[in-house]
């Protein structure tokens, strides 16, 4: 890789121990994807939930952490993505205090470099949101394909210790969607109905992610002709990153770049009964319902009023646990405007800076007997049968109906 | 004479163990049980199989960040597959591999879920982007 003198300087140790790490990682990922150079990033964004980052992960974070200031401190903007524990919340949830005590030396090192804790996975609607053609290094795949396809920003999916290194060395190695080349679609889809809610966004989503099944596809979705809102494509992109790896789609007219194709491949139409039976997949009515989750991504001040409105007046079942799960910022948005009071009026618990499958949820399922899981989120119904739980798929209101009632409705 | 076979450079160390193969994809934090070391998700098809020091041959890498750090917790604590082989990774495998110190290979002629079979004795070599099956002839 073709590398400027400041950048052979960092490799050379002149600018300390973290830099010379960080760009001497983004050198091996940069040659096995036969990256020209590195290219400047203006914000990073950091996965590092302990429950990934395990013991060992800390112990990295802490040892780098140790170094002089000025060798360690981050050189762009740097934010973080949900943390495993929410630190109001976690006995209410079983979580345990070795758990809390790891999450709080993470927390530490991650402030001795100069990390911003947003702990969030919607920071293109509550923190800053990218610029057209801004490169970055973003964690987290919904972070990322919503900033590429919505927003048209440029970043690889940037696990941890890559997104980490982009904050210490102010770049990311150049390639993947960076570049022009990889930004083209390779796959048509043709939605032949609009998807009704968000859990039927995130049925569509995993449907095409199944599909491309790899993170160097992209596809255009053509048939939309009614500009979705935001969250509606939160909840697209997160399953269509989970259940294919896929980064960037692009819907005509509506997402940021012009879709460009080589030749004219017959598109693959989706209709309602493909939408329906995806979410009947996940389908189990009657059975007793432990938890119902409402996070994955983190909720908008929007949806966390329509919770509130749905839970308006009525009692969560004794033996069903409902958590929704925010960003701090938009946590404090509700407890200003009343609905985080009207939420928890009705027994649910609303956590911040959490997004449950990052939040230890093998182990929240055994203490306290979890098995069945209903939320509208695609994404986390993709995510959590690995972690034993039987997931059910379906509309915030049925959700709702089904926790007041204790079992699926 | 071994089988030889030949894929981009990879990432990691030299190493030789046996291959356990599958048409499926890999995410640390989908599919694995990371404490018993073995596949944990239902519709996997290699749930409740072990893949501590197996070379494990999938297709693909799926959603999710989390594997990036998983990869290097799970070599720390030694319940870690010893090679990862793959048809084509996203960039989280590549940067977890890398950041562990774990062998990763990807990009051959051919489908390698095809190409290796479970119980396959292989030496996969990053740094020249060879791997060899060891006990069977070309």
């Amino acid at each position: 890789m073709r590398l400027t003198d400041e950048e052979a300087a960092m490799l050379a140790g002149e600018f300390g121990e973290p830099r010379r790490w960080a760009i001497t990682h983004q050198i091996a990922v940069g040659e096995f994807f036969d990256a020209a150079d590195l290219v400047p990033v203006s914000q990073a964004h950091i996965m590092a939930d302990t429950e990934s980052l395990g013991e060992a992960g800390v112990r990295f974070l802490e040892g780098l952490a140790a170094s002089p200031e000025a060798d360690c401190r981050v050189r762009v903007p740097t934010i973080t993505d949900p943390r495993g524990v929410d630190f109001a919340v976690y006995r209410r949830l079983r979580q345990t205090d070795a758990m809390a005590a790891l999450e709080r030396r993470a927390i530490e090192a991650l402030r001795a470099f100069g990390v911003l804790m947003t702990d969030t996975c919607i920071n293109y609607q509550t923190i800053m949101a990218p610029i057209r053609g801004e490169h970055l290094a973003y964690g987290d795949t919904g972070v990322v394909i919503y900033s590429n396809s919505v927003l048209g920003a440029r970043s690889n999916f940037e696990g941890g210790p890559s997104a980490l290194a982009a904050a210490l060395t102010g770049r990311t190695a150049c390639y993947g969607y960076h570049l022009d080349a990889c930004r083209r679609a390779t796959r048509r889809f043709r939605v032949a109905v609009l998807p009704r809610d968000f859990s039927e966004w995130g049925a569509l989503g995993g449907i095409v992610g199944e599909v491309c099944g790899s993170y160097w596809e992209v596809p255009i979705i053509e048939g939309i002709d009614t500009v979705p809102d935001s969250d509606a494509l939160k909840h697209f992109g997160t399953a269509l990153a989970s259940f294919g790896s896929v980064a960037l789609f692009h819907i005509p007219g509506i997402t940021a770049e012009e879709a460009i194709i080589d030749g004219a491949p017959p598109a693959r139409t989706i209709g309602r009964d493909e939408i329906e039976a995806f979410l009947a997949r996940y389908d189990a009515p009657g059975e007793r319902l432990d938890v119902v989750v409402f996070g994955a991504p983190q909720l908008s001040l929007f949806e966390m009023e329509m919770i509130a409105r749905a839970l308006a007046g009525r009692r969560v079942h004794r033996d069903t646990t409902v958590i929704v799960a925010t960003s701090p910022e938009i946590k404090h948005a509700a407890d200003r405007m009343g609905l985080t009071s009207r939420i928890e009026m009705s027994g649910a618990v609303v956590a911040q800076g959490i997004c449950f499958y990052q939040s230890y949820a093998r182990e929240m399922a055994e203490a306290n007997g979890w098995t069945r899981l209903m939320t509208n989120s695609a994404k986390l119904i993709n995510i959590i049968g690995g972690y034993g739980y039987r997931p059910t798929l379906a509309s915030l209101e049925r959700c709702v109906d089904s926790a007041i009632a204790g079992r699926v409705l | 004479m071994p089988i030889l076979l030949h894929c981009h450079k990879g990432t990691g160390p030299a190493v030789t163990g046996m291959a356990l193969v599958a048409a499926d994809n890999f995410s640390a934090r989908y599919d694995l049980d990371r404490t018993k070391g073995i596949f944990s998700r239902p519709s996997h098809k290699l749930a409740g199989r072990s893949y501590a020091d197996r070379i494990l041959v999938l297709d693909t890498a799926k959603g999710g960040v989390a594997t990036a750090w998983m990869l290097h917790d799970m070599t720390t604590r030694g319940v870690v597959p010893k090679a990862l082989i793959f048809n084509r990774v996203n960039p989280i495998l590549a940067q977890g591999a890398a950041f562990a110190g774990l062998a990763l290979v990807d990009r051959f002629d051919g489908d390698v879920t095809q190409l290796f079979r479970t119980g396959d004795e292989l030496r996969v070599d990053p740094a020249t982007g060879l791997v060899e099956i060891l006990n069977r002839d070309g």
